[in-house]
């Protein structure tokens, strides 16, 4: 049976891991290659590398870090931010990633994503949705872009099925009502979008404790889940995580 | 010289650098030439089936590769470059294969997720296959694919995983390998198996 995936997530600015890591023994936590061989030892399934570097000609060094990071971890890679041309995605995959994530730019060209996914398989494109609670209609989510600063009006369930139509082979769905707030997943917003595509979906923002990223698999019917602090600042393992998640009925290798 | 061949389908570094630290001197290329003189071939990739054919039939790669597989010449085919090796595929009607292992390849059907993507387990349907030397019993590989091949001739089999119900995740004949899943993604035990076809003597099963 198809084992559920956890994912660290990384925040990458010009080339150096922010918001800190706080792991033992590492020369240097802010370097994302050695993060990566930390989650690596430790039995991550896949990483994530989110970019937030502002300026766009300093997107030679996360080029650089990916290539890096290709040369000493070898397990699935995505990288996303800022990811807004065929070239972009091609410099990243050809640099060492396996899939990347794309928000702003699918929404505005949603044929982006339709070009991506035929040009490079639908694999290896990633969909980021970041979704916040409408204010005006019940039980339904709007779609922002712009690291959340701009709502875009679009009803995050119907563009989940777009995407999905467009040939993206997975879905990162973030909730920004959770994001930071360490009170757990949306799970109700989780499960919507995952049972209506067909779609891998990856549950983010708002884990807090093992028992968070328990409810995102059982309630929230995620297929994989995205954590970043709760694993940076060492409340707990990747290990722990697993063994939590066994003892609770989930499939985790 | 292991030769891994490069036909334009995905990007073919994490193949040639998981090779790498394994030790290996791996030349990544999309010549014919290459490819005869080749000692071990690798043919990795991702995407659609009648794409890659006609990217094969492009670089004139076709019968080097055939003529290499029937000369007994080790083969390692990952993800794509297992599909390749069947008769031909359901993605379209003229969507023949190299045609080295008598069968079809199927998309996943029912109330599944696809693609079929993340850790799953691999369970051995024969014993004794080097590409399996030292990695523990039921293993968990990474897997990222829409379509599986079902041989005709079920001693082709190799391993089996289940998603949904069981499909055949490896196969193996003689020179012949290849992995449905990614050895170049799974971690420690994927980098054993790529040791072990960089090990692999053809005549010598152990």
């Amino acid at each position: 049976m198809l084992t559920k995936r956890i994912i660290p997530c990384l925040d990458v600015k010009e080339g150096r891991v922010v918001k800190g890591t706080q792991f033992l023994g590492l020369r240097d936590a802010g370097d994302p290659v050695e993060c990566a061989r930390f989650y690596d030892k430790e039995g991550a399934d896949e990483l994530v590398f989110l970019d937030i570097t502002a300026s766009h000609e300093k997107r030679g060094i996360l080029i650089d870090v990916v290539q890096r990071t290709a040369e000493k971890v070898f397990m699935p890679l995505t990288v996303g931010g800022g990811v807004s041309t065929v070239d972009d995605i091609r410099q990243l995959l050809s640099a060492g990633a396996d899939k990347v994530s794309i928000n702003t730019a699918a929404v505005k060209d949603p044929l982006f994503v339709k070009k991506a996914a035929e040009r490079f398989g639908a694999q290896c494109v990633v969909v980021a949705i970041d979704a916040k609670r409408s204010l005006t209609r019940k039980k339904k989510w709007d779609v922002y872009t712009h690291g959340g600063r701009q709502n875009t009006g679009l009803d995050a369930l119907q563009w989940a099925k777009r995407v999905e139509q467009l040939g993206a082979g997975e879905i990162l769905l973030t909730s920004m009502d959770k994001d930071g707030t360490k009170s757990g997943y949306d799970l109700e917003l989780t499960r919507a979008i995952s049972e209506s595509v067909s779609i891998p979906v990856i549950a983010s923002g708002g884990v807090g404790n093992l028992q968070d990223l328990a409810d995102g698999f059982l309630k929230g019917k995620a297929d994989a889940v995205l954590a970043a602090s709760i694993f940076h600042f060492k409340e707990y393992t990747v290990k722990q995580a697993k063994k939590y998640l066994k003892a609770k009925g989930v499939k985790v290798r | 010289m292991i030769v891994i061949v490069d036909y334009g389908m995905g990007n073919l570094r994490s193949v040639s650098k998981a090779f790498e630290a394994c030790g290996a001197t791996v030349k990544v290329s999309s010549s014919p030439k290459d490819i005869e003189k080749a000692e071990k071939l690798v043919v990795p990739g991702v995407g659609a089936f009648t794409h890659a054919m006609r990217e094969l039939r492009h670089r004139k790669l076709v019968d080097p590769i055939k003529e290499k597989i029937a000369s007994g010449t080790p083969y390692l085919g990952i993800c794509l470059g297992l599909q390749l090796l069947f008769t031909q595929s359901e993605e379209g009607e003229r969507a023949k294969g190299l045609n080295v292992i008598p069968g079809r390849v199927v998309k996943f059907r029912g109330a599944l997720k696809i693609p079929h993507m993340g850790w799953n387990q691999v369970t051995l349907s024969q014993k004794n296959c080097p590409l399996f030397k030292g990695i523990k019993k039921d293993s968990n590989f990474y897997f990222v694919h829409s379509y599986f091949g079902v041989p005709e001739d079920a001693s082709w089999t190799l391993a089996k995983t289940d998603y949904g119900k069981g499909f055949c995740s490896a196969v193996w004949k003689d020179n012949v390998f290849a992995t449905q899943f990614h050895p170049e993604k799974s971690q420690e035990i994927g980098l054993q198996m790529i040791q072990n076809f960089i090990q692999y003597k053809p005549g010598k099963h152990a």
